[in-house]
């Protein structure tokens, strides 16, 4: 059996972590590279940085930062943000990362998952789905550009046709929940774990050891991924998961 | 000491290349038969299809080189699709013939209620705990990622074994050709450790 992962999230500008809360207000909280040796030493399964840098000098940074990071770390990690084109995809896979997140781009151009899934296979093709609750629907919606534009596009309906595409992974993030540090949406996660067979990735709203444990077993994720909470040892990763393995949780 | 990273245009070998320095060793990512024989051992990466694999070995006709390098007792360790390719013979879209320096198959999971690819931490079980590659080394987990895996026809070549629905060979080894099924490069301390033993070996 698989074991559940545990991954720390690093929102990256200009080749320096930041992390958004409610996607403003950034704060600076260290080197990438730097961070991620330190979260493989404490056990984490997997990195996802996220490269929010506006400018084509910031994205020429990141690539170095992957370069530099793929030489420091054991564990697998993916890289997001700004990635519109199989080119795009390539450079960054090319410097070492293992899988690629797209999300506005996928929205805007379904066919990238298929052409990404084909040509570096679905395991490098991660969708990140930022999702939001419409009361009119009684249902998720799509947001994209950092949880800025609704798209009107049903998230359940989006998830499905994505893994249909070739996404190998799910990277979900409730922005009803994101930053509250209240818990997981357990009910969004719920759904989109049962509309589809590929792992999904729960993120927003983690504050403390019960929350990753609720998401596992009620929310069915495969994944719990946070920010803030590891950066500022709110949550030690050692301890969460001795906290879950005790749960009777598999982990690593 | 040296160590060859086999280059033939399957997959990104930056990581593998960077855990060998790491650990002390001198990687070399080549595809010269020379480089390749006077190095102290030898890893076959891989990621991909088995079919473009081995054309791609044989078209460089590094398919040769490899057993070359066997065949004097070089050190040799495949991993993931590396691994496969040591094998006999693979049903990867299409029967394709494989190095065939290890006696076995590769075969597609059978999925049902077990997501296919294999993606993920799984947990090793070592059959054979006493030997070489796994001496000194705990039970862990390590990173998999695969949609075929190998049946092995000589259980003793069968070193450590991870259960996903069934038993999946993890980890083979007969005289000097070392395979696994993981990414030890990519499997924390423990992925880390196994590459010391193997190398370790050269």
């Amino acid at each position: 059996m698989l074991a559940k992962r545990i991954i720390p999230c690093l929102d990256v500008k200009d080749g320096r972590v930041v992390k958004g809360v409610n996607f403003v207000n950034l704060r600076d909280a260290g080197d990438p590279v730097e961070l991620a040796a330190l979260y493989d030493r404490e056990g984490a399964d997997e990195l996802v940085f996220l490269d929010i840098s506006a400018s084509v000098e910031g994205r020429a940074t990141m690539e170095e930062v992957v370069r530099r990071t793929a030489g420091e770390i054991a564990i697998p990690f993916t890289v997001g943000g700004g990635i519109s084109s199989v080119d795009d995809m390539k450079r960054i896979l090319r410097a070492g990362a293992d899988k690629i997140g797209i999300n506005t781009a996928a929205v805007k151009q379904p066919e990238l998952i298929s052409a990404g899934a084909r040509k570096f296979g679905s395991q490098c093709i991660v969708v990140a789905v930022d999702a939001k609750y419409n009361e009119d629907w009684d249902e998720w919606e799509v947001y994209t550009h950092g949880g800025r534009t609704p798209t009107g596009i049903k998230a359940l309906d989006w998830v499905k046709q994505a893994e249909s595409l070739g996404a190998g992974e799910i990277l979900l993030t409730s922005m009803d929940a994101d930053g509250t540090k209240d818990g997981f949406d357990l009910a969004l996660t719920s759904a989109v774990s049962s509309a589809v067979r590929i792992p999904v990735i729960a993120s927003g709203g983690a504050g403390d050891e019960e929350h990753f444990y609720d998401v596992f077993t009620k929310g069915k994720a495969d994944a719990g991924l946070a920010a803030t909470i590891f950066h500022y040892k709110e949550i030690s990763i050692p301890d969460l998961k001795g906290q879950l393995r005790v749960k009777g949780v598999n982990v690593r | 000491m040296a160590i060859a990273i086999v280059d033939y245009g399957m997959g990104n070998l930056h990581s593998v290349s960077k855990a060998v320095e790491r650990l002390g060793f001198e990687p070399l990512v080549t595809g010269d038969r020379e480089e390749l024989l006077s190095a102290d051992g030898v890893i076959l990466p891989g990621v991909g299809a088995f079919g473009d694999a081995m054309e791609q070995l044989r078209q460089t006709r590094l398919d040769a080189v490899m057993k070359e390098a066997a065949a004097v007792g070089k050190p040799l360790l495949g991993i993931c699709l590396g691994m496969q390719l040591l094998f006999s013979r693979s049903e990867e879209h299409g029967n394709h013939e494989g190095l065939d320096m290890l006696p076995g198959s590769v075969v597609r999971f059978a999925g049902g209620d077990y997501k296919v690819p294999h993606m993920g931490w799984n947990a090793l079980q070592f059959q054979k705990p006493e030997h070489p590659l796994l001496a000194g080394l705990e039970e862990g987990h390590v990173y998999f990622v695969h949609s075929y895996h190998v049946l092995p026809e000589a259980q003793e070549d069968l070193l450590a074994v991870t259960d996903y629905g069934q038993p999946v060979t993890a980890i083979v080894g007969r005289g000097s050709v070392y395979g696994m099924q993981f990414h030890p490069e990519k499997s924390g301390e423990l992925g880390m450790s196994l590459l010391r033993n193997f190398l370790a070996l050269t």
